[in-house]
């Protein structure tokens, strides 16, 4: 298929205000509470004290005295469930355990309840007289508890974990200058503001639910093999999500509990997540613990890359935080040794978190960079261009396009690099300590196939479907804008639906993926279903000319050395079709390709840190991303905006907190952990290169909704360093360690 | 009570937050809960004009008083000003926080023209306080954004305190 012509939807699309910006702003976007049910009945789960034991006994005779109260639903009367497959299994499943199966307890706030009311007021109320005994053990939550189950992570998603190329530890003994240090990131909670939520309602055997989720046909299927009925039954709506950063990428087990209760109490059910519960029931970011070793020559060439170490995952499943994952493309070096370590520990499963793997894994190898950089004397620019990887030294392929050069120039030469001193602490205003720090970014380009219909209507209008998700990404105006650019017609004729499993399918919408490709497909089956029919039918002027003659140009059919032209309307009329629709899917198979598909990009950073009080305010940020075709430059910058401010709270506030004795989180709020607000934010100037792709997919876009995270607490860290002489390892980098 | 011009007469459990009234028994749905405990901002509601967050209250203490929610703003399909703002300088993405960061920036302008000073503001006596994007983020702190729009906000609320 012919890459868009960059004149019909340019090389950087128009920055277009987002289609349903009007729904959003008035109140009127509709999340997944908030769908109206006739005789509607609120749930609240109730989660366990302990994190580690079983539960003796449990005490629901207050709850189901309360007033209002309609069900309590425990493992002892829980309904049979099928058991389902976990996300990485097949299925959708955040952790395999299935909800209430018996009274195990693995990590604490598991749902050891469920209780079912006329109103919010009544169930929550009667969800605190659940009572329950536990036999309790001491819980594992540490990584060096000797209890604790360690063994190497061997693969993520069919791909090796262990990877290695020459001698690395030899090549590491003979280097010149190396650096060899640990770094560590905390468990992080993805908190989008609109907490998980489900709403279920049974019709007979006919079920609908309405639930924030990234992976609408996921939860079909699994809701269908977990309810053993037909997924023709199973209807999944999601119109908007209140953000969602990878927690409502797989489905936990209160979309279970709730269609369960649904059928069980024969009435809809709806519920809503705490935010407490957001900290414990979703899934969150892995901890890790990370080796970097770098070993060079006195001129900066690397020699050998060493990246080891340990994340950890629930007693009862597996999830790898692949933090090695970009490490062996990064940069050109001859030896190369990366492997990993998973430690069970009484926590939930950890789960996709933005940018899994590449966000604490470019902290790690990225600061170790700077390390570098300070220890063999050269500039941490010009230490990346020493060692810049023309090709992917993994694969060996060549990348599909890669303007990480172009990043690194523009970026130094915006925030004014030629200022920074090579020497900590150089900087003085008042107070204040100033310094400059960079790093890389980086995130591969994945597909995942999906279908897309498309509709051209009788008033020449065009409903492009695919019940993809919109969680803040601007789904709906981009895929309208891809639409309209191939179709070469205004946006404003062009209509995206999404949100709902009576539409065709779209895959999650994760990993920076989504249906693009599909939508851009369905605009070219429109043209070819058109051009065929004018080619062969009688009605048409082009009748007898080859289909492949008439081509299409700037929304008008024509051929080649005729002055006659027509709109899609005209043909409709012509033809004496009513309307016309087509049906795509795209046919994706990246392992078979001989590119090596990534973004690329580099963040500097300027933080002034009180030398007395050990604050840090980060003062200025740059980034600068090379993303292939940026389809909406609008919803684009504001990606990378998102990126880059998580990335901040990563560097300065972030940490999901357990206490060693009870493994219980701590911080359970949004009061005790913190997220950037508003006046942590200083101006982010961010600039696109623009690609031209020809090899990654028709449209030429590579995903943008990760990478803007990757290296940015590097970046902090690494500006933390160039201020204070402080080296600052172990995230967040709060006031005590700068002190220590 | 009124909300949104509209008399609104609902029977509730006393124990019925403010915000949950407008939810779930009157089917105003623009206020969003981000927490429950008065730490996002995403509740955020006008009574009388001014901003509060409405998981942190009772209905029953509205009784006879007027409130105004996001879907208030509007005079029909026209955007209220700071909602245009909203959308042209793309202050927002998911949109879920929206409704209360928009509730919040009608009442900090009133705030700031009454001469309301702030945490950063340099001469707390002083009559008008002129809205630099220091004071717009320190008075926008209590209305979290996970998506991280805080860039377009600051953007739209300086198109409109320049105006």
């Amino acid at each position: 298929m012919s890459i868009i012509e960059t004149t019909k939807l340019g090389l950087v699309g128009k920055g277009l205000d987002r289609l349903d910006g009007p729904f959003k702003v008035m109140g009127k976007a509709r999340y997944s509470a908030e769908f109206p049910a006739k005789k509607i009945t609120y749930a609240v789960g109730v989660g366990a004290d302990i994190a580690n034991g079983k539960i003796r006994s449990i005490n629901t005779a207050g709850a189901e005295a309360a007033p209002g109260v309609i069900a309590v639903i425990t493992h002892k009367n829980r309904p049979p469930l099928v058991d389902g497959k976990t996300f990485a299994g097949g299925g959708a499943q955040g952790e395999l355990r299935m909800p209430l199966a018996d009274n195990v307890i693995n990590h604490a706030g598991q749902y050891i309840a469920v209780v079912v009311a006329e109103s919010l007021e009544c169930a929550t109320y009667a969800a605190h007289l659940i009572k329950a005994v536990y036999i309790e053990e001491d819980p594992v939550v540490v990584f060096d508890d000797k209890r604790a189950q360690r063994y190497p992570a061997k693969q993520w998603f069919g791909e090796a974990v262990t990877k290695n190329r020459g001698e690395a530890q030899t090549a590491l003994l003979a280097s010149a200058v190396s650096v060899d240090n640990k770094y560590r990131t905390p468990t992080q909670s993805h908190n989008p503001m609109e907490t998980h939520a489900t709403m279920a309602v049974w019709e007979g055997d006919k079920l609908t639910v309405y639930d924030a989720t990234q992976g609408l046909y996921n939860t079909r299927k699994a809701l269908a093999l977990s309810f053993s009925v037909p997924e023709s039954n199973v209807r999944v709506v999601c119109k908007y999500i209140g953000g969602a950063f990878g927690c409502k990428g797989a489905m936990w087990p209160h979309v279970l509990l709730t269609t369960l209760a649904a059928r069980a109490v024969n009435r809809p059910v709806k519920l809503v997540l705490t935010r407490a519960q957001m900290f414990t029931n979703v899934g969150h970011r892995a901890e890790t613990e990370q080796r970097v070793a770098l070993g060079a020559t006195a001129d900066g060439a690397i020699q050998a890359i060493i990246h080891h170490g340990t994340s950890h995952t629930a007693v009862d499943g597996e999830f790898v935080e692949v933090f090695t994952k970009a490490t062996p493309m990064m940069y050109a070096s001859p030896n190369l040794s990366v492997s990993q370590d998973l430690v069970k520990l009484n926590k939930q499963m950890p789960t996709f978190m933005r940018a899994p793997g590449e966000t604490p894994g470019m902290f790690a190898l990225e600061s170790a960079m700077d390390e570098l950089s300070s220890a063999v004397k050269i500039d941490p620019v010009d230490l990346r261009l020493i060692n810049y990887a023309k090709r992917d030294p993994d694969s060996g392929h060549p990348f599909s396009s890669k303007s990480l050069i172009q990043c690194y120039k523009l970026g130094a030469e915006k925030i004014g690099w030629n200022k920074r001193s090579a020497t900590p602490g150089s900087r003085k205003e008042g107070d204040w300590l100033l310094g400059l720090g960079m790093a890389s970014a980086t995130y591969p380009t994945v597909h995942f196939n999906s279908m897309c219909n498309g509709l051209l209507k009788a008033d020449g209008t065009f409903l492009f479907t695919s019940s993809t998700h919109e969680m803040g990404t601007g789904t709906c105006t981009v895929m309208s804008q891809i639409g309209a650019g191939r179709l070469g017609v205004p946006v404003e004729l062009v209509t995206f639906e999404l949100g709902d499993t009576d539409l065709p399918m779209a895959p999650i919408s994760g990993g920076s993926a989504t249906v693009g490709s599909a939508v851009d497909g369905a605009a070219v089956e429109i043209q070819n279903a058109l051009s065929k029919q004018l080619s062969e039918s009688p009605l048409s002027p082009f009748s007898g000319v080859p289909q492949e003659k008439i081509v299409v140009s700037g929304g008008k059919f024509t051929v080649v050395g005729k002055s006659e032209t027509l709109s899609y309307v005209d043909a409709l009329k012509l033809l004496k079709l009513p309307s016309l629709e087509v049906k795509y899917q795209t046919h994706f198979n990246d392992k078979a390709k001989s590119f090596s598909m990534h973004s690329f990009g580099a963040h500097f950073v300027e933080v002034k840190v009180d030398q007395d009080l050990g604050t840090v305010r980060v003062t200025r940020v740059v980034s600068v991303m090379a993303n292939g075709r940026i389809a909406n430059e609008k919803t684009c910058r504001s990606q990378v905006h998102g990126g880059v401010i998580m990335g901040i709270g990563m560097a300065l506030e972030e940490a999901t907190l357990f206490d060693s004795r009870s493994g219980r989180v701590v911080n359970r709020s949004l009061g005790e952990y913190y997220v950037s607000v508003n006046a942590d934010i200083p101006p982010i100037e961010v600039h696109f290169i623009a690609e031209t792709d020809k090899e990654i997919n028709s449209i030429g876009a590579k995903g943008i909704g990760e990478i803007g995270i990757t290296g940015v607490a590097a970046a902090v860290a690494n500006a933390v360093y160039n201020a204070t002489g402080k080296r600052i390892r172990h995230l967040p980098i709060t006031a005590d360690k700068l002190f220590v | 009570m009124t909300v949104n011009g509209e008399t609104k007469s609902v029977s509730i459990d006393p124990r019925t937050s403010l915000l949950d009234a407008l939810r779930e028994y009157m089917g105003l749905t623009g206020s969003k809960k981000g927490c429950d405990h008065g730490q996002c901002g995403a509740c955020t509601v006008l009574v009388d004009g001014r901003r509060i967050n409405s998981c942190l209250t009772f209905a029953v203490m509205y009784q006879g008083q007027k409130v105004t929610t996001i879907e208030g703003l509007a005079n029909g399909d026209q955007l209220h000003a700071v909602q245009q703002a909203f959308v042209k300088h793309d202050g927002f993405q998911c949109g879920y926080c929206t409704p209360g960061q928009i509730c919040s920036a009608v009442a900090m302008l009133a705030e700031a023209k009454a001469g309301c000073a702030s945490a950063v503001t340099a001469d707390l006596a002083a009559a008008n306080v002129t809205l630099t994007d220091e004071e717009i983020r320190e008075r926008m702190s209590g209305n979290l954004c996970r998506c991280g729009a805080y860039p377009g906000i600051v953007e739209a609320i300086r198109s409109l305190a320049e105006a």
